[in-house]
């Protein structure tokens, strides 16, 4: 058994991924294509790269626009979803034996179960009324939405770690602000890695959020982008896949330089 | 010793108060709302549970609600299947291991959107093109115009996106289960599919529950996939809950009746995973 390549395994794997892959590649050589050579055959790669649709589609999507938006979005959304929502769930999870912050542990956890659509309606009305219906308005509902998970996962950890440390820096005259930022976070950061990578996926590949929220067209996230542009030229498809490329691009880069910690950092968020 | 709970206090207040405010006030505003005729804007009146008995009768919500099931089941099942089994297949002696992981975990780094947007190409032109020119007359229209047909287009794409999240989650239950079990199941001459049944799967099942209410309560909010495939048509074939509490909110005047179809959504989905959590961990405990 140990050892012995299973071949029958690997072949059907290597055909399975074959259907992950197909719609890359369609989407690859479709994107350097021309019109007329997208009619001929799908399959076939291009016969010269035409690298004008990517031009066109940055000029028509305002590409460079949207990338900043994104980025931004998420580069604050995660900034901020780690130093604050570690330390709520550092507060809750040293305190688990008070009423309060027991409560506190199950308000926010109870969250998850919430479907958003349920408060979709009105904080819009809220947003929009409070002038908040923007990228920092955004960024905002992010880090706030992402307590309800995130206290669930770090709740978990913290509890994990043995107090004994906390303990010598605190004779060591450390306040728990100290504490918390000399002792704590360090400790922490296998766990703030996978709330960072997760918060990343979430903040740059939602759509429904910025959708409903953002009212100026000029802070557009990139899957925005993609609908807006989307129901005004749908029929130019070497266009629209170069702009979907350039939209999947960061991601896929960002996933094939990190993709070991992206899988350990899944796996270690969505088992408690 | 006091000073010290102030600093918690302080640590957790500005959270608690965020969190009351963009989320709570809002649901709680939502579950008020559903007892008005409030349209968004303008005046209105209580009108007790009216709301509640009009979703009921309204065929529009009942045939999303059906839709929703529909694809929610489904997709839940398949994607379950699949990802136990490719995860099953990357956790065996195999060659290319890393690439073949990587590959297969891909799809979970990309938008649904965008991946939607595609997958509506691949079903409008390239499966039709690819159909004609083999000639099978069955697959050579677009399955997203037909209203019969069109659910299936989104389970596809929705399983093609989702299985990636879920075979990373069943992989981390096989990495744990001990080689001798296998072994020592060998000798007794247990074949594979035995071993499956008896070693395999028991010894992941936490793993099952989790996938099965993560997998079950993401598809019963499925949004994006339906904006990008179908937009809920034809007809009004594909709508799923969250698209009509969206359209028939903002769009439609609906305010205050599509928050009374909110509410019903939030009540269905909870008891839809307390149910599956209580079921599933009991044959959990039994095994």
């Amino acid at each position: 058994m140990r050892g012995k390549t299973n071949w029958i395994i690997t072949t059907l794997l290597m055909l399975g991924s074959i259907l992950i892959l197909l719609p890359l590649y369609l989407t690859i050589t479709i994107a350097l294509k021309t019109p007329q050579e997208l009619s001929k055959s799908l399959l076939a790669l291009p016969e010269e790269w035409r690298f004008q649709n990517f031009l066109d589609a940055i000029e028509i999507t305002n590409f460079f626009n949207a990338l900043i938006n994104s980025s931004t979005i998420t580069v604050f959304v995660v900034i901020f979803t780690l130093l604050t929502n570690s330390m709520v769930a550092y507060a809750i999870a040293r305190n688990m034996h008070k009423k309060f912050y027991k409560f506190l542990f199950y308000y926010f956890v109870s969250a998850m179960f919430v479907p958003f659509p349920i408060l979709m309606l009105p904080i819009v009305k809220q947003t929009s009324s409070w002038g908040m219906d923007n990228i920092a308005g955004l960024i905002l509902l992010y880090i706030v939405y992402g307590l309800a998970f995130n206290v669930f996962i770090y709740v978990g950890y913290i509890k994990s770690i043995p107090k004994t440390l906390e303990e010598a820096a605190i004779i060591d005259g450390a306040s728990t602000w100290q504490v918390f930022w000399k002792v704590i976070f360090p400790l922490l950061a296998p766990m703030n890695a996978t709330v960072g990578i997760l918060t990343t996926l979430w903040a740059w590949n939602d759509f429904m959020l910025p959708l409903i929220i953002l009212s100026d067209r000029d802070q557009a996230t990139l899957p925005l982008v993609q609908y807006l542009f989307q129901s005004q030229f749908s029929t130019d498809y070497n266009l629209a896949f170069a702009s979907y490329l350039m939209a999947l691009a960061p991601m896929i880069i960002v996933y094939i330089f990190a993709q070991k910690w992206i899988i350990s950092g899944v796996t270690k968020g969505a088992i408690r | 010793m006091q000073k010290k709970q102030n600093t918690y206090i302080l640590m957790t207040i500005p959270a608690l108060a965020l969190f009351f405010i963009f989320h709570t006030y809002p649901v709680l505003q939502g579950i008020f709302y559903s007892f008005t005729d409030w349209k968004g804007y303008g005046e209105w009146n209580f009108v007790g549970l009216k709301n509640y008995f009009n979703v009921f009768q309204d065929r529009r919500a009942l045939s999303a609600y059906g839709f929703t099931f529909q694809f929610a089941i489904v997709s839940t099942i398949l994607v379950n299947i699949f990802s136990l089994l490719i995860a099953m297949g990357l956790n065996a002696k195999i060659k290319f291991h890393k690439t073949l992981r990587a590959v297969y975990f891909m799809p979970n780094v990309l938008g649904i959107l965008i991946v939607g947007y595609i997958f509506n190409f691949i079903f409008a032109h390239f499966i039709p093109d690819i159909a004609q020119s083999l000639g099978i007359n069955a697959l050579s229209k677009n399955i997203l115009g037909d209203p019969d047909l069109a659910w299936i287009g989104i389970v596809i794409m929705a399983v093609w996106q989702a299985v990636a999240f879920n075979t990373i989650l069943y992989l981390a239950g096989l990495v744990t289960i001990s080689d001798d079990l296998y072994e020592a199941a060998s000798i007794d001459g247990a074949g594979p599919w035995k071993k499956f049944w008896a070693i395999t799967f028991p010894l992941i099942a936490p793993f099952f529950t989790i996938n099965m209410v993560l997998a079950m309560k993401n598809f019963l909010m499925v949004f994006d996939h339906i904006i990008a495939l179908t937009g809920g048509g034809p007809g009004q074939s594909t709508e799923s809950i969250s698209l009509l509490i969206y359209r028939g909110g903002f769009e439609g005047g609906e305010f205050a009746y599509q928050s009374a179809n909110a509410v019903i959504y939030f009540i269905v989905i909870v008891i839809i995973s307390v149910v599956q959590i209580r079921v599933l961990q009991k044959r959990e405990v039994e095994l």
